[in-house]
């Protein structure tokens, strides 16, 4: 089964760091990377820039609305995120577990879509609408 | 008719768990073993009068729900999607058909319903739905939920299993003492909902927590080198042996001290004290096992009139370091007042005192009360008992408060 790690991670603590705590941190990131790569579970890894960078788009009344900021306002943020290939939760889980973001933030452990499931469901390959959508 | 019925009856109790375990280990879907196996049973509620009943009815019951397993994947899959799917459910299960014995994977299915990533409050209804089978509005009387509150965080919590890809798998050695005791906890849970009518007048719940030492028994049986198990399973007889002597005649409550032994299970107690010498031999210390001492000191101490205080306050010391519980804070201050009085008991009590869940805990209020009327601290006494007559819901222990307040000197 495919998951996405994601990490959360509090953005203030970061430049507060002192450069060679820094580059220690970067330093368990890659070897976290390397371990997973090599044990041939990661399919594939992407860090994002700070939510200071991030804009939000929505569209109301057929007038595009354009906020800037991360959808949710919260301390810790999206940070980046992993996608991995293990046998089942426990895999995925234990996986988080060695990240470093465990240590200071949260990793959140969500499966890829099933796509057999959804298609039984949807007939075609289409993406699921957000809940509460509203199509009228 | 009766004897088909009896058989599937019978069949039902002993193997649901088994064939819902088995039929949802491949696809991780409980909820569709358990539709297919529902209708298996109808299946042979019709059919088992007019043929008479299958010479291995497990196996007969396992094919038929295997068939619509794989009809249902064939009507609701199209192309690729429905060949992998029917493959799934193919393999292994064409195997064990063909087979009399069908392996028991009932404990993987406890491992994956008492899952960390499942809600704490659903392990203990989930697991008793999907091993044995009861329906939700039976489990949700026993938890004082709606029927269909219930049915709705079930249907989550299988939807979560199949989703988030838990497995159907015994852990690791390294991990299974910690997430044993997640399936344990939610085994207890089952038990105490079953015991919040301790009378046994709510059919329903009495049930319970008879369901629930099954699963006990069985998880005791299948990982026999689980202390926590066994201890478990002691500290349950014990509190299951010592049922009928917690109410009188009038259906009023009777606290240990003036219970009567002669109304106790003596065979449940020999079971429990089996249990627990067998837990002790495998040399690894748990909540339960020590719970479960505590049961057993309390018997012998009944039995023999051998005043063992000493004992029991050091595994109440055992317990609370392990827990760090106020509620087994409590319990050692009542065993400290039989062995150096009253006022050393309240003393140790006041070390939790601070406690804020203590607040609306009826057993602190009802200690203290005790506490303080041997002091002679009678009107500080009689406002304790005040509190835990009022945080009190069963009448009956309600009521005994209120005889021991008026008991209490003007």
């Amino acid at each position: 089964m495919k998951y996405m790690l994601m990490d959360y991670v509090g953005e203030a603590g970061w430049p507060r760091l002192p450069r060679a705590e820094q580059e220690r941190w970067l330093g368990a990131y890659n070897a976290y990377m390397e371990a997973m790569a090599k044990a041939g579970v990661l399919q594939s890894t992407t860090g994002l820039e700070p939510s200071s960078a991030a804009t939000t788009v929505r569209v109301v009344n057929d007038k595009t609305q354009v906020l800037d900021g991360p959808y949710a306002d919260s301390k810790e943020q999206l940070g980046g995120f992993h996608i991995i290939d293990v046998p089942d939760l426990d895999a995925a889980i234990s996986w988080a577990a060695r990240s470093p973001t465990a240590l200071h933030g949260v990793v959140e452990v969500r499966p890829l879509l099933d796509r057999t499931a959804h298609e039984r469901e949807f007939g075609t390959a289409a993406l699921q609408p957000p809940d509460g959508a509203d199509h009228a | 008719m009766t004897e088909a019925r009896d058989t599937a009856a019978a069949v039902a109790r002993r193997s649901y768990g088994k064939l819902v375990a088995f039929l949802a280990a491949r696809t991780r879907d409980v909820a569709a073993a358990e539709d297919a196996l529902s209708e298996a049973f109808a299946s042979a509620l019709a059919d088992w009068p007019l043929k008479g009943c299958p010479s291995n009815p497990e196996a007969w019951l396992l094919t038929v729900a295997r068939r619509k397993l794989i009809d249902v994947a064939r009507r609701d899959l199209r192309g690729e999607a429905a060949t992998a799917q029917v493959q799934l459910l193919a393999e292994g299960l064409g195997a064990a058909a063909a087979d009399a014995a069908i392996p028991d994977r009932r404990l993987a299915l406890m491992f994956a319903c008492a899952h960390p990533a499942i809600e704490v409050g659903i392990r203990a209804p989930l697991m008793l739905q999907a091993v044995l089978g009861l329906d939700a509005k039976r489990i949700a009387s026993a938890f004082l939920m709606s029927p269909a509150a219930m049915g709705k965080r079930l249907g989550r919590a299988k939807h979560k299993i199949r989703h988030a890809g838990i497995p159907f798998g015994i852990p690791e050695r390294e991990e299974l003492p910690g997430r044993l005791d997640t399936v344990l906890d939610a085994i207890y849970a089952a038990f105490t909902a079953g015991w919040t009518d301790p009378g046994g007048t709510d059919v329903v719940r009495r049930d319970l927590t008879e369901e629930a030492l099954f699963l006990a028994r069985l998880v005791a049986e299948l990982l026999p080198q689980a202390p926590e198990a066994l201890g478990l399973l002691a500290l349950m007889l014990h509190a299951e042996a010592r049922r009928r002597a917690r109410r009188n005649g009038d259906g009023e409550y009777v606290p240990l001290a003036e219970q009567d032994p002669a109304l106790w299970d003596w065979l449940m107690i020999d079971e429990a004290e089996g249990a627990l010498r067998r837990a002790g031999a495998l040399g690894s210390l748990g909540r339960y096992q020590l719970e479960a001492a505590l049961q057993s000191a309390h018997v012998h101490r009944r039995r023999t009139g051998d005043a063992n205080w000493a004992a029991v306050v050091r595994l109440y010391d055992a317990l609370a370091a392990l827990t760090g519980s106020p509620v087994v804070a409590i319990n050692r201050a009542l065993a400290i007042a039989e062995l150096h009085g009253a006022g050393a008991a309240l003393e140790a009590l006041q070390a939790v005192a601070a406690d804020a869940r203590l607040a609306e805990y009826q057993p602190y209020w009802a200690a203290r009360a005790e506490l303080l009327a041997r002091t002679g601290a009678h009107a500080e006494a009689r406002r304790a008992y005040q509190v835990a007559i009022g945080l009190e819901r069963d009448p009956a222990v309600r009521r005994f408060l209120q005889r021991r307040q008026s008991a209490l000197p003007a």
